[in-house]
C-alpha cells in the first residue's frame, strides 16, 4: 500500500542516538524547576552566543520588519520564490565563508545553491552524484544524521572508512583503500568520499596529510570529495582550518579534473547557532552540478523572509567580525571546562580544537571491550548518572567506548552539575569495582526502580513515537 | 558509468518546455509601465498579488510577530533553535483552522495529522516518496500543473499516467477515461499507486463537481489505490459552485475512518491563497498515521523556517484578520476575472466558465492554423513575440487538445490587464484581416466558434440544463 520507504526503517531513527534524547524529552533537567532532571549533552546545538544575534536584530528592528530604508519590501519578498536564491545574501555568504578560511580562498556566489539546511543540501548533492545501488565512502565515526540523509530516499549505500584511536582517528590511505575493496567486493560502485571537516563527532580538523591523502584517493579513482563543512565557524583553537578547496589549491597535487568533483556542503545551524531558520547550501565548480541542484533546491528553498534577515546581518562586517571572535572565545572556554572537568574523574578527551562537542574516552570504564557494554554503561549513564550522551555506536565508531558529549548547549552552571555528577559516579565505579562487577546493572536498574516512576523505566524498552536527529 | 547521477545530467526536470521558455523570454523583455512599456506582459504566472495591502497593513500592527516577540516577550532564542519536524504547534492548530475556515467550517481538521513542508512543491514529492516505489505510476488529469512534471517524478522515479479530459465536457473528469488511464497504465507494465487531482483545478480555474468527486472516490475504493488532493488554490474560490472538499464527501458518505479513509491526502500551501509563495509554507494532510510519520521525518529535507511559522502562526490566529482576508481576497479575485473574461470577448476569445484560481482557460482553438499542436505552438511563438504576452500553451499542461491556452490575471495591476487585452485584440483583429485567402473558410469558422465561445462564458440555457441534472 505505502512505498517501502514509507514502511522501512533505513530512515535509521531508532537508535540509541535518538532514545536517548527521547527519555531526555520525558525528563529534562531544569536548573530551578527540575534540578535531578537528565541534562541533555546530545545535541550540538551552539547556544552560547544568541546575545550578541539578538542584540544585533533589536538595534536593527527594520530588518526584522522586512524594510529597507524605510520602504516595505514585504511584497517583493513575499513573492520572491527564485531558486538561484537572493542574491545579496549569496553574495554574503561566499564573503563569510571566505572569512572563515582565512580569506585564503574565494567563492563565486554563482556556484553556490540555497538550500533549507545542510540536511537539504547533503541529500539533494547525493541525488546529483550518486544512482541508487551506488555508494559513498565515509571516515568512521560520522553523524549518525547521515544513515538517514545521504540514503534513505536516495537508495544510496554507505561504505565506511575505519578510523582507530591509535592515530586519533585520522584518515590513513590503507583505510581508503580497503573501504574501497569491501565496496567492489559487494559489487558497490564508488562514486565518493563524504568527510565532514571539521569533524562531527570528533571535534578536529583535518590536517593537511589527510586532506592530501583524500585528494590523491580521489583523484586515482576518478571519484567525487562532498566536504561537509557545517562546523568551519566553530574552529576556537589551533590548528587552523583547512578547507578541502584550500587543499586542492597544492600545485603538487595535479588534476585540473578534480576541481569538478569536489563540493562543499555549508550552514548557518551551527556557527550562528541558528538551526531552526534552515538555511544550507551547496558549493560547487561543477556547473552540471550547480544547475541541477539549483533546480532540485526547489523541494527545500530557504523562505525569503529569512533570506532578507540573513543578509542584512551578514552585511555587518563589523557585527560578524565581533560575532566570530567572541563566539570562538566562548566554545573554547566551555570545551576546557568540560576537558578539565573530565579529566579530574580520570577521563580524557581527544584533543579538539573545533566543533560543539568533545569526543570523549570512557572505555577504562566498560566492563568488557564490547559495543554491548558500551550500550551498558551508556544506559547506566543516562539513567544513574542522568546526563544524555551519544555512545559511539551509534556513529559507527570501530572501537567502543567513545561518547560524544557536547557543551555549547547549556550554561556554565548546567555544565558544572553535569561535571559534578560524573565525578560522583566515577568515584562510584572505583569503589564498586566496576559495573559489571560488585554493584551489577540489573541491582542498579531495580535500584532505579524503587527510586523512579515506574512508567519511566518502561518507556526506554519501548521505542514509543519517533525522534529527530540534531546534528 | 557517468561521473554524475543520471537524475543530474537527465532531462525530467522537464524544465526545457514552453512553460519555462516563455517565462525565459518574459526575463529577457519584461513589461514595466514605466520604464519598458512595449516589453512582454507576464501572464504565465500564476502569483496572487492581489490582496498585499492587507498582508502588509496586518504586519504593521502586529509587529512583534515578526518581530520573534510573543506577549511582548522576545523569543528569539527559542525561535532559532526550533528545527522540531513536528512543527510549531500554535502554527499548526492556526493553518488547520484556516483550512477549515475556506471549506467553510464543514469539516474540521486535526492538527496531529498535519504534516509542514517547504511549499506545496515539496509536499507533493514527499507524498510520491511515501506512497510509491520507482516504476509506479499516478494518474493526472489532464490538462495539469507543468511542474508535477518534475515534483512527482523526476527524484521519486514514478510515473505520470495522463486522464484524458475533452472540452466536449468542459474537461471534467468521466469514469471512462479513469478506467482507460488504469488500463493504459497496465499495459505499460506499471503498477497504478493512486490518483492526483488538483482541485480547483490548475489550469482550468474550476472547482471539482461532486459528481467527480464520488467518481474518485469510487474508484480509488474498487481499485484500492490512493487518492492526492492537491488544493492549494481553495482559499481562491471566488463565486459559486461552492468548493467541496473531498473530506466533506467522505464525512457525508459515511466514509470517515474507513480503509478508503486512510488513503485520502491533501496538499495544501500558503503560496496562492495568501500570495506567500517565497515564504515557502506547504502542508500535507494525511488520516493514515503511517503516512503522517514517515512524511514527517522526510520534511526534514525542507521544513519550514521557524521564523516564517512564527510569523504567519500569529496572522493566521487572528480570526477577525483571516475573515476579512478571506472575503476580500474573493471579491478582488471575481472582479479580476470578470475583467480578463470581458477583455476576452471584446476580442472575440471565450474561455471555460470558472470559479476559481488565480488564471482562466482560455480558447483560442479558432485562430490556430490548423488543429494540430504544430499550430498551437506557431500561435504561442506569436503571440510572445510579436503581441508580447506570455501565457502558457496547453500542450505545456498536457492538454489532449490543442488551442487552449492558461491566462493568469491575478499577478499584475488592472491597468497592465487592460493593456493585454489591448494587446490581444489588435492581435486578433490584424490576423483576421491579413489572412484574406482563408477568409471565407475562416470566416465560417470563426462564426461558429464565436458562437460557441460566447457561450462557454456565459452561463447558457444548455448548460444550466446540465446542471440541474
Amino acid at each position: 500500500m505505502l512505498s517501502s520507504r514509507a514502511s522501512c526503517n533505513s530512515h535509521g531513527q531508532d537508535s540509541p542516538y535518538f532514545l536517548g534524547w527521547q527519555v531526555y524529552e520525558k525528563n529534562p533537567f531544569d536548573q530551578a524547576v527540575n534540578p535531578t532532571g537528565i541534562i541533555q549533552m546530545g545535541l550540538a546545538e551552539n547556544q552560547l552566543s544568541f546575545d550578541l544575534v539578538e542584540s544585533w536584530l533589536r538595534k536593527n528592528p527594520d530588518v526584522m520588519g522586512l524594510n529597507k530604508d524605510g520602504e516595505s519590501v514585504f511584497r517583493e519578498l513575499a513573492l520572491f520564490q527564485d531558486y538561484h536564491g537572493l542574491p545579496a545574501l549569496k553574495n554574503e555568504l561566499v564573503e563569510y565563508m571566505a572569512k572563515t578560511r582565512g580569506n585564503k580562498v574565494k567563492f563565486d556566489p554563482k556556484n553556490l545553491v540555497l538550500a533549507a539546511g545542510a540536511t537539504s543540501a547533503n541529500e539533494t548533492l547525493i541525488f546529483c552524484l550518486v544512482d541508487p545501488g551506488q555508494a559513498i565512502l565515509l571516515p568512521t565515526p560520522y553523524y549518525p544524521g547521515f544513515d538517514r540523509d545521504l540514503k534513505w530516499r536516495t537508495g544510496v549505500e554507505i561504505v565506511p572508512v575505519d578510523c582507530w584511536s591509535s592515530n586519533g582517528f585520522r584518515i590513513t590511505m590503507s583505510a581508503l583503500a580497503d573501504a574501497y575493496r569491501r565496496a567492489q567486493k559487494l559489487n558497490l560502485k564508488v562514486k565518493g568520499v563524504l568527510i565532514t571537516n571539521p569533524s562531527n563527532p570528533l571535534g578536529t580538523t583535518m590536517t593537511r596529510d589527510e586532506l592530501n591523502h583524500l585528494i590523491t584517493f580521489a583523484i586515482a579513482k576518478n571519484i567525487h570529495i562532498i566536504s561537509d563543512e557545517v562546523f568551519s565557524g566553530t574552529v576556537f583553537d589551533s590548528p587552523g582550518f583547512i578547507s578541502i578547496i584550500e587543499a586542492a589549491m597544492d600545485p603538487n597535487l595535479e588534476s585540473p579534473d578534480l576541481w569538478n568533483r569536489i563540493h562543499i556542503v555549508y550552514s548557518l545551524s551551527k556557527d550562528l547557532g541558528l538551526p531552526g531558520f534552515r538555511v544550507g547550501m551547496i558549493y560547487s565548480n561543477n556547473e552540471t552540478v550547480v544547475s541541477a541542484a539549483t533546480k532540485m533546491s526547489s523541494f527545500g528553498l530557504v523562505s525569503s523572509q529569512t533570506q532578507y534577515v540573513l543578509s542584512n546581518m551578514l552585511a555587518n562586517k563589523k557585527f560578524i567580525g565581533k560575532y566570530m571572535k567572541e563566539n570562538q572565545k566562548r566554545l573554547k572556554r566551555k570545551k576546557e571546562m568540560l576537558v578539565s572537568g573530565l579529566r579530574k574523574s580520570g577521563i580524557e578527551c581527544l584533543k579538539s580544537n573545533a566543533g560543539l562537542f568533545c569526543w570523549v574516552d570512557i572505555r577504562r570504564l566498560l566492563c568488557s571491550d564490547t559495543f554491548e557494554a558500551e550500550t551498558k554503561l551508556w544506559k547506566t549513564i543516562l539513567w544513574d548518572v542522568g546526563l544524555n550522551i551519544s555512545p559511539g555506536g551509534s556513529f559507527h565508531c570501530s572501537e567502543p567506548g567513545w561518547f560524544r558529549v557536547c557543551f555549547a548547549n547549556m550554561s556554565h552552571a548546567t555544565l558544572q552539575v553535569a561535571l559534578r555528577r560524573i565525578k560522583d559516579f566515577v568515584q562510584r565505579w572505583s569503589y564498586g569495582g566496576g559495573i559489571g562487577n560488585k554493584i551489577s546493572y540489573q541491582q542498579n536498574m531495580s535500584n532505579l526502580n524503587r527510586k523512579l516512576p515506574s512508567n519511566w523505566v518502561r518507556k526506554l524498552y519501548s521505542s514509543e513515537g519517533d525522534e529527530q536527529d540534531i546534528g | 558509468m557517468g561521473l554524475l547521477s543520471r537524475k543530474a545530467t537527465c532531462n525530467s526536470h522537464g524544465q526545457d518546455s514552453s512553460y519555462f521558455l516563455g517565462w525565459q523570454e518574459y526575463e529577457k523583455n519584461p513589461y514595466d509601465e514605466v520604464k519598458n512599456p512595449r516589453g512582454i506582459i507576464q501572464m504565465g504566472l500564476a502569483e496572487n498579488q492581489l490582496s498585499f495591502d492587507l498582508l502588509e497593513s496586518w504586519l504593521a500592527k502586529n509587529p512583534d510577530a515578526a518581530g520573534f516577540k510573543r506577549d511582548g516577550q522576545s523569543i528569539f532564542k527559542e525561535l532559532a533553535l526550533f528545527q522540531d519536524y513536528h512543527g510549531l504547534p500554535a502554527f499548526k492548530k492556526a493553518l488547520v483552522d484556516f483550512m477549515a475556515e475556506i471549506r467553510g467550517n464543514k469539516v474540521t481538521f486535526d492538527p496531529n495529522r498535519i504534516v509542514l513542508t517547504a511549499g506545496a512543491t515539496s509536499a507533493n514529492e514527499t507524498l510520491m516518496f511515501c506512497l510509491a516505489e520507482q516504476g509506479d505510476a499516478f494518474l493526472l488529469p489532464t490538462p495539469y500543473y507543468p511542474g508535477f512534471d518534475r515534483d512527482l517524478k523526476w527524484r521519486t522515479g514514478v510515473e505520470i499516467v495522463p486522464i484524458e479530459c475533452s472540452s466536449s465536457n468542459r474537461f471534467q473528469i468521466t469514469a471512462s477515461a479513469l478506467e482507460e488511464a488504469y488500463e493504459q497504465a497496465q499495459r505499460k507494465n506499471l503498477r497504478v499507486k493512486g490518483v492526483l487531482v488538483t482541485n480547483p483545478s490548475n489550469p482550468l480555474g474550476t472547482t471539482m463537481t461532486r459528481d467527480e468527486l464520488d467518481l474518485l472516490v469510487n474508484f480509488i475504493t474498487d481499485k484500492e489505490i490512493h487518492l492526492i488532493s492537491d488544493e492549494i488554490y481553495s482559499g481562491t474560490v471566488f463565486s459559486s459552485p461552492v468548493f467541496v472538499s473531498i473530506v466533506e464527501v467522505l464525512k457525508d458518505r459515511n466514509l470517515e475512518n474507513t480503509q478508503v479513509w486512510e488513503r485520502v491526502h491533501i496538499v495544501y500551501s500558503l503560496s496562492k491563497d495568501l500570495g506567500l509563495p517565497g515564504f515557502r509554507v506547504g502542508a500535507i494532510y494525511s488520516n493514515d498515521p503511517i503516512v503522517v510519520a514517515a512524511a514527517t521525518k522526510m520534511s526534514s529535507f525542507g521544513l519550514v523556517s521557524s521564523q516564517t511559522q512564527y510569523l504567519l502562526s500569529a496572522m493566521l490566529s487572528d480570526k477577525k484578520f483571516t475573515k476579512e482576508y478571506i472575503a476580500k481576497n474573493h471579491k478582488r479575485l471575481r472582479k479580476r476575472q470578470s475583467k480578463l473574461v470581458a477583455g476576452l470577448e471584446k476580442a472575440g476569445i471565450g474561455c471555460l466558465e470558472s470559479n476559481a484560481g488565480l488564471f482562466c482557460w482560455v480558447d483560442m482553438r479558432h485562430l490556430l492554423s490548423s488543429d494540430t499542436f504544430e499550430a498551437e505552438m506557431e500561435l504561442w511563438k506569436r503571440i510572445v513575440y510579436d503581441v508580447k504576452l506570455n501565457i502558457s500553451p496547453g500542450s505545456s499542461c498536457h492538454c489532449s487538445e490543442p488551442g487552449w491556452f492558461r491566462v493568469c490575471f491575478a499577478n499584475m495591476s488592472e491597468d497592465t490587464l487592460t493593456l493585454a487585452m489591448q494587446r490581444l485584440k489588435s492581435f486578433v483583429g490584424s490576423t483576421a484581416s491579413n489572412d484574406r485567402s482563408h477568409q471565407e473558410m475562416k470566416n465560417s469558422r470563426r462564426k461558429f466558434r464565436t458562437k460557441w465561445v460566447f457561450r462557454l462564458s456565459f452561463q447558457s440555457f444548455h448548460d444550466r440544463e446540465q446542471d440541474e441534472r
